[in-house]
C-alpha cells in the first residue's frame, strides 16, 4: 500500500523488566510501522505490553525495565533538510538527541491524566516551558502558542484556564489541556495511551472528534492505545491487536474487524456484547484469563485459552508474525509455518 | 440439581482452573497464605531489620532475667573499687579455649591519693559459663545462684568488671543488665499503654465521627501543640518525692504514654475513616454483621500491622525520653536502675575523661534506638503485602 | 451433596435453552418501588462545620423493579447512580422518599424508614456485587470465610453445613470448591468476581444490586461473567438492578433502562425501545456517544457540548437545557415532570411528544 519509508518502523523490539521475582517479559518481540497520516490503533487486554511499547519507543521505561533487543527507526529531517532514519534503541535515554525528539517529534498523552500536570504549577506555564524546550521562541510568543492551542482543542475562556491548574479543571478540561500540550510543538507523531479511559462517554466522544480533527489538519500520525474495541473501530485505520506481549495480527482496520484472522482476535470480538445481537444470550467466551507474567505459558501466548490450538506445535513453539494475503499479518500456525527461532 | 449440570458449571471455571492445574507446589503455597505470613516472609527479605530484630530479642531475653547475665550484685558498693576500667575477656589460653580474664591490681598513688587500677596480664582469672554467683530468685519463681559467666572459683578475691565499676564501686555490666530491664520495659510498656489508648480513641473518633470526632480530634491537637519537654518536667516534679522507686517507674510509664498516644491515635482515626469507605466493609455491613464483629474482624485485622509498625517506631522515642528525663534525674531515680540513671554517673567532663566507660550505657541506648527504628521500618515496608 | 439445600430454597435449577435471545420471565409483581428518593450530601465549612449546601446527589428519583427482571441505571460519572443504588440498600440513610419493598412473606416494608436493627433481618434478602474485584474482598479472609460470614451472621452456625455450602456455591459460579482455603489474592480480577458473587448469592437473597460489576474486568473476561449473571438469574429467579456505564452491555442483560442525569431520572423504557426511539434528548446524545465496535458504522453524529453541571449547583428548569439542542423558553424555567408518555414509557421533557430523535439498532 505505502512504498514510502515509514515514520517509525519498530522491529522485533523486546523490553523486560529484570525484577528480584524474576523477569517480566513485558514486550516480547513486537514489529510494526507507522506512516505519516495514519491513525495507529493498539488493542489488547490490561498488562499486554501496549504502554511499555510506547515507553519504549519515547525511551522512558523506568528501571528494572530495559529494552533488551530490536530496533526503534524514526524517520526525521536533519537540519540541512535531508532526510535520515536513526535507530533510538541506539540513542542514549538522556542524551541532548533523544529530548529533542521526546516532546518535539514524538509526543506522549499518557494514560494517567494526572500524571500530566505538575499540581503545583499552571498548566499556561507548563505548556509554555514545554514550547520555550523545543523552540527558539521568546516567552511571551510562546504563551501565544500556548493560548492558539487551548483554542484550538475548544477549550472555553482560553485566557483563564492558562493560568489554571490542572486540578481546578473537570475531566475533560484536562484532557484537552493534555492534548494542547502534547501538540504544542507540532509532534510528528502523537502517542495517546488510553486517552478517553478516565473520561466519560460523552466527553469521549469530544475528544475523539478533536484528535480526528487536529490529525487532519496537521497531518500528523496518531498511534492511539485502547482497549476498547469499539473506539478503535470508530478511530483507527490500521490496528495492531497484543497479547502477552506480542503481536497476534495487525491489518487494515476493516480487515480486523470483518476479518480476522487470529483466533484471539476472532474470539474477542465474538465475546463482546454489541449493539445490533439479540439480547440476553450466552455470549461465547474466552476461557480462563490472561496467565500472570510470570508464568507465561510456552510456545504460543494464546494456546492454552485457544480453541483451535494444534497439539505438539502450538503448545512448543512460538509463531512468527507473517503477512498473509496483501495487508494482513499473522502470527498463528494456522496460517503459517513460521516460528520465531528460539 | 444433577451431575450434568453440575458438570456443566464447572466448565466455566475449569480453563480457569487450568492455571490451577499447572501451579506449582510454591504457588498453592502463596494461595494459602495468611496475611502474616505474607508480612512475614516480605520482612523476612529486608537483612537489615531481621539482623535488627534478632537484637532485640537479645535485649529482652536480658530483660526476662538480668540476673542471670549479671556477674555481681548491682548494688554492693564499695569506695575502694571505684573507677575501675574494662577488662577484656580473651578466649583463648595459648591455643586451648578456655577463656579468661586479666586481673585489675590497683596502687594508690601517693601525690593525688587516687587509687590507679592496672591491667595484669601476667595474673590471669579463669572464667567459667554456668557458673555460681549470688543468690537470686529466677523469673521470679525459684531460687538459685546460676549465672550466665563469672570467675571459675566464685569464693576468691577475683572479679569480673567486664564494663569497670563506677565511682563507688559497683560492677556496671551488671548494672547494666537491670537497667535493660528498666529501660527497655518503660518504652514497651508505655508504648504498649499508649496503643490502647490511641486505638481506642482514635478508633471512636473515626468511627463514630461527629462531636465526639471532634472533641478528640481538639484534644490530641492541643497536646500535640504543647512542648513536651516542659510538661514532662512538669508532671515528673509532681510526683511526690517520697514514691517508692516501681512507683515512680509506673508513673513515669503513664505519663510517656499519655503524651504519645496522640501520634498513633490520628493514625487509627485515618484508617478507621478510609476503610469505612471501603467496599469489603460496605459488603460485611449489607451482609448484616453487627458493627462489633465490622470493627473487631474487618477493620482492626486490616490495620493491626500498620500499628505494629508505627508502635515499634514509638518505642525507641519513648527510650530516649526516659532516658532523657532520668538522666537529668527527673525520672527513675536511684537505687533504681535504668540507662538514664546509669548515664547520670557521666555527667561530668571529668569523670568521662577518666572513666570513659561510663559511657557504655549511651551506646546500648544507640544500638537500641537504630535496632527498633530498623525493625520499625522493615515492618512498615511489608505491613501491606496486598500492593497491586 | 449440595443440591439437597439448593433446589427447595431456590426453587429448582431448569437449565433454560441458552441460544435463543429470552427476556427474563418476570412478573408484573413489583418487588422495589422507589419512590421520591432524595440523597443530599450536606457541603460543611468552617470550624463549626457548618451546612453551606448541598450536592444532590439523588433528587426526587421515582421508579420501580418488578420480580425477576433486570432493570438498567446508566449514566454518565458522577450523576448518582452509585447513590441511589446505596440507598435502595440502606447502606446510605435517604435524605427523603419511599424505598417499598415486597418481602419474602408478600408484606409490603418502607426501607427507609427502617433502624439498623430493624433491617438486619431484611438484608439477607438484597445484597450487592461490586465493581472493584479488588477491594470488594476482604483480603486477609479466605474465601471460606468471605463466602461464608454472610451465612453464618444470618444464622447458620454450624461449621460444616456452611463448608457445604460454601463449596455448593463456588461450584454454582464456576470455582472449585477446593479453593475455599484459599486467600483472595490467588486469584485473578475474573474470579474475584465471581468469589463476590458467590458471596451475594450465599443468603439467597431476591434482588441484587450489580454496581458496574464488569467495568473493571478484562474484555475477554467481561462475557464470562456476564454469561454466569444471565444464568444465574434464570435459575434462582434473581431481581437485578444493573448499574453500569457500557450502554452495549446494558442493552444485553437489560430489560428495562432507566437513565440518570445529575441525580435524576430523565427516561425509562423497555431496552430495545428505548435504544431503538429515545424520547429524551440527552438518551440519544448518550446512545450516538458509544463507539460502535464496527468501522463501518460510524457513530458520533450528535455532538454533544459542554460538561455535566456540578449536583451542588445544577441550571434551573430541565437540568439538561444548558447542553440540548432543543431547548426552549420553557426549558429554562421549568423543571419537566417525569411522566409516561407511553405504556412502561417514562421520560422528563418538555418536548418528548414532538421530537423524532434517532436510536441506535
Ligand atoms: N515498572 C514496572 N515494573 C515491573 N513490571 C512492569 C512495570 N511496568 C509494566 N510492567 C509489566 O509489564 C507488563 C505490560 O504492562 P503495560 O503497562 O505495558 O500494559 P498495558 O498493555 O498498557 O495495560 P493497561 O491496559 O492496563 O494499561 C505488565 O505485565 C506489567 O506488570
Ligand atoms: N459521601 C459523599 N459525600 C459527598 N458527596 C458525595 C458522596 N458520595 C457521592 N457524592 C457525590 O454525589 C454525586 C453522585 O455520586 P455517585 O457516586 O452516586 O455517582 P455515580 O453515578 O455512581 O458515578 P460513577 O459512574 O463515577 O460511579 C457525585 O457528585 C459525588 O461527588
Ligand atoms: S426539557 Fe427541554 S432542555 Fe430538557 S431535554 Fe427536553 S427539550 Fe431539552
Ligand atoms: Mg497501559
Ligand atoms: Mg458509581
Amino acid at each position: 500500500m505505502n512504498n514510502e519509508t515509514p515514520l517509525l518502523s519498530v522491529r522485533d523490539l523486546k523490553t523486560y523488566f529484570m525484577m528480584d521475582e524474576g523477569v517480566v517479559k513485558a514486550v516480547d518481540g513486537v514489529t510494526f510501522d507507522v506512516y505519516a497520516g495514519q491513525i495507529f490503533g493498539i488493542v489488547g487486554e490490561s498488562g499486554c505490553g501496549k504502554s511499555v511499547t510506547m515507553k519504549a519507543v519515547l525511551r522512558i521505561v523506568e528501571p528494572p525495565g530495559k529494552i533488551v533487543s530490536g530496533q526503534i527507526l524514526l524517520k526525521r529531517k536533519t537540519a540541512n533538510g535531508e532526510e535520515q532514519v536513526i535507530d533510538l534503541a541506539q540513542l542514549n535515554a538522556n542524551s541532548k538527541a533523544m529530548r529533542d525528539i521526546r516532546g518535539a517529534e514524538i509526543a506522549l498523552i499518557p494514560q494517567e491524566p494526572m500524571a500530566a500536570f505538575s499540581p503545583v504549577h499552571t498548566v499556561g506555564d507548563q505548556i509554555v516551558e514545554a514550547i520555550l524546550l523545543h523552540q527558539n521562541v521568546s516567552r511571551r510568543e510562546a504563551r501565544t502558542i500556548a493560548l492558539q492551542m487551548f483554542k484550538d482543542v475548544g477549550i472555553p475562556m482560553p485566557e483563564q484556564r492558562l493560568d489554571e491548574y490542572s486540578w481546578q479543571l473537570s475531566g475533560g478540561l484536562r484532557q484537552r489541556a493534555i492534548i494542547a500540550m502534547a501538540l504544542s510543538c507540532n509532534p510528528r507523531l502523537l502517542i495517546a495511551d488510553e486517552p478517553t479511559t478516565a473520561v466519560d462517554v460523552t466527553t469521549q466522544a469530544q475528544v475523539l472528534r478533536l484528535l480526528r480533527r487536529l490529525q487532519e489538519q496537521r497531518h500528523a500520525a496518531i498511534i492511539f492505545i485502547t482497549h476498547d474495541l469499539g473506539v478503535i473501530a470508530q478511530m483507527a485505520s490500521y490496528v495492531m491487536v497484543m497479547y502477552l506481549g506480542l503481536v497476534m495480527e495487525q491489518g487494515p482496520v476493516d480487515e480486523i474487524f470483518h476479518a480476522p484472522k487470529h483466533p484471539y482476535t476472532q474470539a474477542l470480538l465474538r465475546s463482546i456484547p454489541t449493539i445490533t445481537m439479540t439480547p440476553r444470550v450466552n455470549l461465547p467466551t474466552i476461557s480462563g484469563s490472561i496467565p500472570h507474567p510470570f508464568n507465561k505459558p510456552r510456545g504460543c501466548p494464546f494456546h492454552p485459552r485457544c480453541e483451535k490450538f494444534i497439539a505438539g506445535k502450538c503448545d512448543t513453539r512460538i509463531p512468527a508474525l507473517q503477512p498473509i494475503g496483501e495487508k494482513q499479518w499473522v502470527s498463528c500456525f494456522l496460517y503459517h509455518d513460521g516460528e520465531v527461532a528460539a | 440439581m444433577s451431575q450434568m449440570e453440575n458438570e456443566q458449571q464447572m466448565k466455566n471455571g475449569d480453563a480457569e482452573n487450568l492455571g490451577a492445574v499447572l501451579a506449582s507446589k510454591a504457588e498453592e503455597r502463596v494461595s494459602v497464605a495468611s496475611n502474616w505470613k505474607l508480612v512475614w516472609w516480605r520482612f523476612r527479605k529486608n537483612k537489615l531489620a531481621l539482623l535488627s530484630a534478632l537484637v532485640l530479642i537479645a535485649f529482652y531475653i536480658v530483660v526476662l532475667v538480668p540476673d542471670f547475665f549479671a556477674t555481681q550484685d548491682p548494688e554492693a558498693t564499695d569506695a575502694k573499687l571505684a573507677f575501675i576500667p574494662t577488662q577484656g575477656i580473651n578466649l583463648l589460653d595459648g591455643s586451648n579455649f578456655s577463656p579468661w580474664a586479666p586481673a585489675v591490681v590497683g596502687k594508690r598513688n601517693p601525690v593525688t591519693l587516687r587509687m590507679e587500677w592496672k591491667i595484669d596480664e601476667t595474673k590471669k582469672i579463669p572464667i567459667r559459663f554456668f557458673t555460681a554467683g549470688f543468690e537470686y530468685k529466677f523469673l521470679g519463681l525459684f531460687e538459685t545462684n546460676l549465672h550466665l559467666l563469672g570467675p571459675a572459683d566464685p569464693k576468691s578475691e577475683d572479679r569480673l568488671y567486664l564494663f569497670g565499676t563506677d565511682r563507688l564501686g559497683r560492677d556496671q555490666w551488671s548494672r547494666m543488665m537491670y537497667g535493660t530491664r528498666t529501660s527497655m520495659t518503660v518504652g514497651l510498656v508505655s508504648v504498649l499503654l499508649s496503643v490502647i489508648l490511641g486505638v481506642l480513641l482514635g478508633g471512636i473518633s473515626g468511627y463514630f465521627g461527629g462531636w465526639l470526632d471532634l472533641i478528640i480530634q481538639r484534644l490530641i491537637e492541643l497536646l500535640q501543640s504543647l512542648p513536651t519537654i516542659p510538661i514532662w518536667l512538669a508532671m515528673t516534679a509532681a510526683l511526690p518525692q517520697d514514691w517508692r522507686p516501681d512507683q515512680v517507674f509506673f508513673a513515669i510509664t503513664i505519663i510517656l504514654a499519655f503524651i504519645g498516644w496522640t501520634t498513633l491515635g490520628r493514625e487509627v482515626r485515618g484508617r478507621f475513616l478510609s476503610l469505612r469507605e471501603e467496599d469489603f466493609v460496605l459488603a460485611a455491613d449489607l451482609a448484616g454483621c453487627s458493627r462489633f464483629r465490622i470493627i473487631t474482624r474487618h477493620m482492626v485485622p486490616a490495620f493491626m500491622s500498620h500499628i505494629i509498625a508505627t508502635s515499634t517506631l514509638a518505642i525507641p522515642v519513648m527510650i530516649v525520653s526516659e532516658t532523657s528525663l532520668s538522666f537529668l534525674g527527673l525520672g527513675i531515680r536511684p537505687p533504681a536502675i535504668s540507662w538514664g540513671v546509669l548515664l547520670q554517673e557521666a555527667q561530668n567532663i571529668q569523670t568521662i575523661a577518666q572513666a570513659p566507660w561510663l559511657l557504655v550505657p549511651g551506646v546500648f541506648v544507640i544500638i537500641a534506638v537504630l535496632a527498633f527504628n530498623l525493625v520499625g521500618d522493615g515492618l512498615r515496608d511489608a505491613a501491606d503485602p496486598y500492593g497491586h | 451433596m449440595g443440591q439437597l439445600f439448593l433446589v427447595p430454597r431456590w426453587g429448582g435449577g431448569r437449565v433454560t435453552n441458552h441460544q435463543t435471545s429470552q427476556p427474563s420471565n418476570y412478573s408484573t409483581i413489583k418487588l422495589l418501588e422507589v419512590k421520591n428518593l432524595k440523597k443530599y450530601f450536606p457541603i460543611r465549612k468552617g470550624f463549626f462545620r457548618k451546612t453551606v449546601g448541598n450536592v444532590r446527589a439523588v433528587d426526587d428519583v421515582s421508579f420501580f423493579i418488578n420480580e425477576g427482571e433486570t432493570l438498567g441505571l446508566v449514566g454518565e460519572s458522577g450523576c448518582g447512580k452509585t447513590t441511589a443504588s446505596r440507598c435502595i440498600l440502606r447502606a446510605h440513610a435517604p435524605t427523603a422518599g419511599e424505598l417499598l419493598f415486597r418481602t419474602k412473606e408478600g408484606s409490603l416494608v418502607d426501607l427507609a424508614k427502617l433502624t439498623r436493627a430493624q433491617l438486619r433481618p431484611l438484608r439477607s434478602q438484597m445484597q450487592m456485587i461490586f465493581q472493584d474485584p479488588y477491594g470488594s474482598l476482604n483480603p486477609r479472609m479466605t474465601l471460606f470465610d468471605i463466602v461464608g460470614e454472610p451465612m453464618y451472621v444470618n444464622g447458620v452456625k454450624d461449621r460444616k453445613e456452611r463448608v457445604e455450602r460454601v463449596a455448593e456455591l463456588l461450584r454454582l459460579v464456576g470455582l472449585r470448591p477446593e479453593y475455599m482455603q484459599r486467600y483472595p489474592h490467588a486469584f485473578s480480577g475474573g474470579q474475584r468476581q465471581r468469589i463476590g458473587i458467590a458471596r451475594a448469592l450465599s443468603v439467597n437473597p431476591r434482588l441484587v444490586v450489580a454496581d458496574e460489576p464488569v467495568s473493571a474486568l478484562d474484555v475477554s473476561v467481561q462475557a464470562q461473567i456476564l454469561n454466569l449473571m444471565l444464568d444465574l438469574q434464570k435459575r434462582l429467579n434473581l431481581t437485578y438492578l444493573f448499574v453500569a456505564h457500557n450502554l452495549s452491555v446494558v442493552r444485553h442483560i437489560c430489560d428495562r433502562v432507566a437513565v440518570m442525569y445529575v441525580g435524576k431520572l430523565v427516561e425509562m423504557a423497555n431496552t430495545l425501545e428505548l435504544y431503538a426511539a429515545p424520547k429524551h434528548p440527552y438518551t440519544a446524545a448518550l446512545m450516538s456517544a458509544v463507539p460502535v465496535a464496527d468501522p463501518r458504522i460510524k457513530t458520533g453524529n450528535v455532538e454533544l457540548k459542554g460538561e455535566v453541571p456540578s449536583p451542588a449547583n445544577p441550571p434551573s428548569g430541565c437540568y439538561f437545557h444548558p447542553r440540548c439542542e432543543f431547548a426552549v423558553e420553557v426549558c429554562r424555567k421549568d423543571a419537566p415532570v417525569f411522566r409516561e408518555i407511553t405504556p412502561n414509557h417514562f421520560v422528563a421533557c418538555h418536548r418528548a411528544d414532538e421530537l423524532r430523535l434517532p436510536g441506535i439498532a
